[in-house]
C-alpha cells in the first residue's frame, strides 16, 4: 500500500460526499413534482408522455396499484428486450453482421438488463449489433435505473405522510426520474467520456496492420453514451467483454474517477433525499454514516490484501503486488477501490478481473453483494435495502428495551418485520440454494474454470451476483450455457422481484399510519448508537447466514495460497 | 389492471425513442463535430496508412520492439469453430485469464515468463506487470521499471547506445494526473513508433 493510492482513496470519498446534498436536494425537488431549471426544455416531453400513456399526472395510486404498474412495466421491457435479440439478424445498425441471439441467451440477457443486473453471459462485441446494445441494452440501463429509484421514493414516501392511502404515481417518478436526473446527467458524463478518448460512433469495426505488420480488428460502436448511463444507473454491463478494462471503455484516470463518483453519486444523494422527505436531514446522514463504515472497512481490506500480492508468484522473484487481470493505468489502489465501489453498490461494472483477486480481496466484493447491497447501493436499490435493515435494527432493539418499536415517527409492527424479513431472506436462499445445487450437478461443476476452492468460489460469486442484481462475476465461470443461463435468469428474477414487493406492501402499510410524536422513551434513530446498531445488524445477519460458505471458498483459498499449495 | 396495459406499452415505446435511439444518436453527432479524433477510436495513422489505435495495445513480439504485457485474449479457432486458441492482443474479443491466484498454470506460465526475462537482463528484479496478464488482455501501457527493464535488448538489436534508447523510455513516461491521479506508464505503441522514426531519420 502506498500514501499515494490512500490519498486517491480519500479524494474520491470526498467528492462523493460533497455530492449527496446538492443531488439530494435536485432530487427531492424533480420527486416533489417542482419545477426545475430543465423545466423549459424537458417539461414538453414530460407532458407529451402523460399524453400518449393516458396519464394522468395528478392520480397517485397505493401500494398494490403502484406495484402492478412497475411490474407490467418490467413484463413489457423483459418481452422487448428478449424480442430485440431475437430480431438481431435485420441489417440495422448491425455493420459487424452480428446474428441472432440464441433463446437461453436471449432469456438470461433480457432478465439481466430488465432486473438492472446487467449480468452477461456473452462477449458483447461478439454478440451483440449497435441496435441491440442502443435500443434494448441502453434503454433498460435508463428505465431499470429509473423504476428502482421510484420504487425507494416511495417507500420514502411511506415514511413521510400520515393517515394516506397513496404512495405516488410510479408513470410519473419513471418519467421524471429518467427526463431530469438521470438524462441530463449521462449528456454530460457521455460528452466528458468522448473528450477523454471514448469512441462513439457507428462504424464498422477497423480493420490494421498493426507495426509489427499483423492484422488487428479493432472492435468499435457507441461507447461513450452507454458507458455514462452504465455507470449512474448502478447498471455495470459492458460495451465490452472487458467492461471498464478495456482501454476504449475507461482510457485513463480521469474516466476511472468519474466513473466510480458516478456509481455512488444518486445511491449515496438518496440518503439526503430521505432526510429531506421525512424532514430531518440526520436520519439520512446516519444512514449515509452506517454506508461509509461498511464501505472504508471493505476498501481496506481489498486494497491490503492485493497490495500484498500472490506469494506463489513473489517467490519467484517478481516485484510488486497481485497485478495479474489489472491494467498498469489503474494499478492496485485503482482497482481495489473500483471493485468495492462497484459491488457495494449493485454496478457490477469492473476495470480488473475479480477471479484474479487474492482471495481476500476477491472476497470483499463477494461478502460486499452478499450484504445485500446496501452499502450506497444500486440506485434504488440500496437505500431500501438499508431501510428494511433499519426496520429489522429497530426492531431488534425495542426487543431489547420492551417497547414498541418506531422508526421516524412510525410504529414498527408485526406487518412491517414480518415483510423486511421476508425480504431480506429472499436473498441467501437464492445464493445459497442455486450454489448447492450448481456444485453438485454436472452441468454446474462444468463451467468452472478454475480447481480447488477457487472453483466454488466461482459458483458462489455467479449466484450472489445474479441474485445481488450486481452483474460483476468471477468471469472465469462458463456461464453462457442452458443450466447457468436459466438458473442465473432465475436467481436474478428472484432477486429482484421476490425483494420488491414486500417493500412497496411495507411503504403502503407504513404510509397509512400516524406518526407518533417523539418522546422521551423514543429511540433516536440519528446518533451513533443507531448507527452501529445497525452496522451491527448487518454484520451478524449478512456474516452468520454466508459464513459457512466463504469458509469453504476464499478462506480456505486464502489459508492454502499462504501454505504454497496450488490447484 | 388492464389500463395500466397502455402505459407500459406507451411509456416503453416513448422512452426507447429518446433514450434509445435520440440520446446516443445525438451524442454520436455532437461528438463527431466536437471530438472527431476520440470518437472515431483515436486512430494512429504510419505514413497516411491506419495501424492502430493510441488506446489499444499491440503484440509485439521482435527484439527490436519494447514488449507490452501478456495478453489472455483468444480467437475462434480457424481448424474448429467450437474451439479456441490463443490470440494475443485480440482486439475484437477482449478478455482477461480469470485464472485465480492459487491455480497452478498460472503459476507455471509466470515461471517461464520470469525465466526468459532474467535470461535477458539479470540485473534488474523482474517487473510484475511484465509476467502477469492484463483485464482487458489490450493493455496499452507497461510501467516505468518495465519499460526501463528492456532497454537493454531492444539497444542491442537495434545497435543503439543505452543511453538513447533510455531517453526514449524518459520522454514517454506519463505521469499521474494532477501528481494524483492514476499510475506512471509508458505508451508501448507511442515509445515503438518514436523508436523506429529515430532509425529512419
Amino acid at each position: 500500500m502506498t500514501s499515494n493510492g490512500w490519498l486517491q482513496i480519500a479524494l474520491f470519498c470526498v467528492v462523493v460526499a460533497a455530492v449527496v446534498k446538492p443531488l439530494g436536494g435536485y432530487m427531492t425537488r424533480v420527486f416533489a413534482g417542482e419545477r426545475t431549471l430543465l423545466a423549459p426544455v424537458l417539461g414538453p416531453l414530460e407532458r407529451l408522455a402523460y399524453r400518449l400513456g393516458g396519464v394522468d399526472e395528478r392520480q397517485e395510486q397505493g401500494w398494490l396499484a403502484y406495484a402492478i404498474s412497475m411490474l407490467l412495466f418490467s413484463l413489457v421491457g423483459f418481452v422487448s428486450l428478449y424480442a430485440l435479440m431475437r430480431l438481431q439478424a435485420v441489417p440495422l445498425f448491425n455493420p459487424a453482421g452480428q446474428g441472432v441471439v440464441e433463446e437461453g441467451l436471449a432469456f438470461n440477457t433480457a432478465m439481466s438488463f430488465d432486473t438492472n443486473t446487467n449480468w452477461q453471459s456473452y462477449v458483447p462485441e461478439t454478440t451483440m449489433s449497435y441496435l441491440v446494445q442502443m435500443a434494448g441494452l441502453t434503454v433498460h440501463n435508463f428505465v431499470s435505473a429509473a423504476t428502482g429509484i421510484a420504487l425507494a421514493i416511495a417507500l420514502v414516501r411511506g415514511f413521510a405522510r400520515r393517515s394516506a392511502k397513496t404512495i405516488g404515481n410510479f408513470w410519473v417518478d419513471l418519467v421524471r426520474c429518467t427526463l431530469y436526473v438521470l438524462l441530463p446527467l449521462s449528456i454530460v458524463a457521455a460528452l466528458f467520456f468522448v473528450w477523454q478518448g471514448m469512441p462513439q460512433n457507428l462504424g464498422a469495426y477497423t480493420e490494421v496492420t498493426t507495426l509489427e505488420g499483423a492484422k488487428q480488428v479493432i472492435a468499435q460502436g457507441p461507447v461513450a453514451s452507454q458507458e455514462a448511463i452504465k455507470m449512474l444507473g448502478t447498471n455495470g454491463g459492458g460495451f465490452f467483454n472487458a467492461n471498464s478494462a478495456h482501454p476504449f471503455e475507461n482510457p485513463n484516470e480521469l474516466t476511472n474517477f468519474v466513473q466510480m463518483v458516478l456509481i455512488f453519486a444518486i445511491g449515496a444523494a438518496l440518503t439526503n433525499v430521505f432526510g429531506r422527505m421525512v424532514g430531518d436531514q440526520r436520519q439520512g446522514w446516519a444512514v449515509f454514516a452506517v454506508m461509509a463504515f461498511l464501505f472504508l472497512g471493505g476498501v481496506t481490506l481489498a486494497y491490503w490484501a492485493e497490495a500484498g500480492g500472490n506469494p506463489a508468484i513473489a517467490h519467484l522473484g517478481v516485484d510488486g503486488g497481485n497485478m495479474e487481470g489489472k491494467e498498469v493505468r489503474f494499478g492496485i489502489a485503482n482497482s481495489a477501490l473500483f471493485a468495492t465501489v462497484t459491488t457495494d453498490a449493485s454496478c457490477g461494472a469492473v476495470n480488473a478481473m475479480h477471479d484474479s483477486f487474492t482471495p481476500l480481496g476477491g472476497l470483499v466484493p463477494l461478502f460486499n453483494i452478499q450484504l445485500g447491497e446496501i452499502i450506497v447501493g444500486g440506485v434504488g436499490a440500496g437505500l431500501y435495502g438499508m431501510l428494511l435493515f433499519a426496520i429489522i435494527s429497530v426492531f431488534v432493539a425495542g426487543l431489547m428495551v420492551g417497547r414498541t418499536p418506531e422508526y421516524i415517527g412510525k410504529k414498527i409492527e408485526a406487518k412491517e418485520v414480518k415483510m423486511a424479513m421476508l425480504a431480506i431472506l429472499v436473498l441467501p436462499l437464492s445464493i445459497l440454494g442455486f450454489t448447492a445445487v450448481a456444485t453438485v450437478v454436472e452441468a454446474g461443476l462444468a463451467g468452472v474454470a478454475n480447481a480447488g476452492p477457487h472453483g466454488f468460489s466461482e459458483i458462489l460469486y455467479a449466484y450472489t451476483s445474479a441474485t445481488g442484481n450486481n452483474g460483476s462475476a468471477f468471469a472465469g465461470l462458463s456461464a453462457n450455457t442452458l443450466f447457468y443461463n436459466s438458473t442465473i435468469g432465475l436467481a436474478m428474477f428472484i432477486g429482484r422481484f421476490l425483494m420488491i414487493v414486500p417493500m412497496i406492501a411495507i411503504a403502503g402499510s407504513l404510509a397509512s399510519k400516524k406518526i407518533v410524536p417523539a418522546s422521551g422513551g423514543t429511540f433516536p434513530t440519528h446518533g451513533p448508537v443507531f448507527v452501529g446498531l445497525v452496522v451491527g445488524v448487518i454484520l451478524i445477519v449478512g456474516g452468520l447466514t454466508f459464513f459457512p460458505a466463504l469458509a469453504l471458498g476464499p478462506l480456505v483459498e486464502h489459508l492454502s495460497m499462504n501454505a504454497g499449495t496450488l490447484f | 389492471m388492464l389500463k395500466e396495459i397502455r402505459p407500459a406499452l406507451v411509456m416503453m415505446a416513448f422512452l426507447t425513442v429518446l433514450t434509445g435511439f435520440a440520446y446516443p444518436l445525438a451524442m454520436t453527432g455532437v461528438a463527431k463535430v466536437l471530438f472527431p479524433h476520440q470518437a472515431g477510436g483515436s486512430l494512429v495513422e504510419k505514413n497516411g496508412k491506419v495501424i492502430g489505435s493510441a488506446l489499444i495495445g499491440q503484440n509485439f513480439s521482435e527484439d527490436k520492439y519494447f514488449h507490452g504485457r501478456p495478453s489472455a485474449t483468444t480467437d475462434t479457432d480457424p481448424k474448429d469453430p467450437t474451439k479456441t486458441v490463443p490470440a494475443p492482443y485480440n482486439a475484437a474479443n477482449s478478455a482477461g485469464s480469470n485464472a485465480g491466484p492459487t491455480s497452478k498454470a498460472l503459476v507455471e506460465r509466470v515461471q517461464a515468463d520470469v525465466a526468459r526475462l532474467k535470461a535477458e537482463n539479470p540485473k534488474d528484479a523482474v517487473p510484475v506487470d511484465l509476467v502477469t496478464t492484463s483485464a482487458s488482455g489490450l493493455d496499452p501501457h507497461i510501467t516505468p521499471e518495465a519499460a526501463f527493464f528492456q532497454v537493454p535488448r531492444v539497444a542491442k538489436a537495434r545497435g543503439l547506445e543505452e543511453t538513447i534508447v533510455r531517453r526514449q523510455v524518459q520522454l514517454h513516461l506519463e505521469g499521474r494526473t494532477f501528481g494524483i491521479l492514476g499510475e506512471p506508464r509508458v505508451n508501448v505503441l507511442a515509445l515503438n513508433m518514436a523508436l523506429d522514426a529515430l532509425g529512419a531519420r
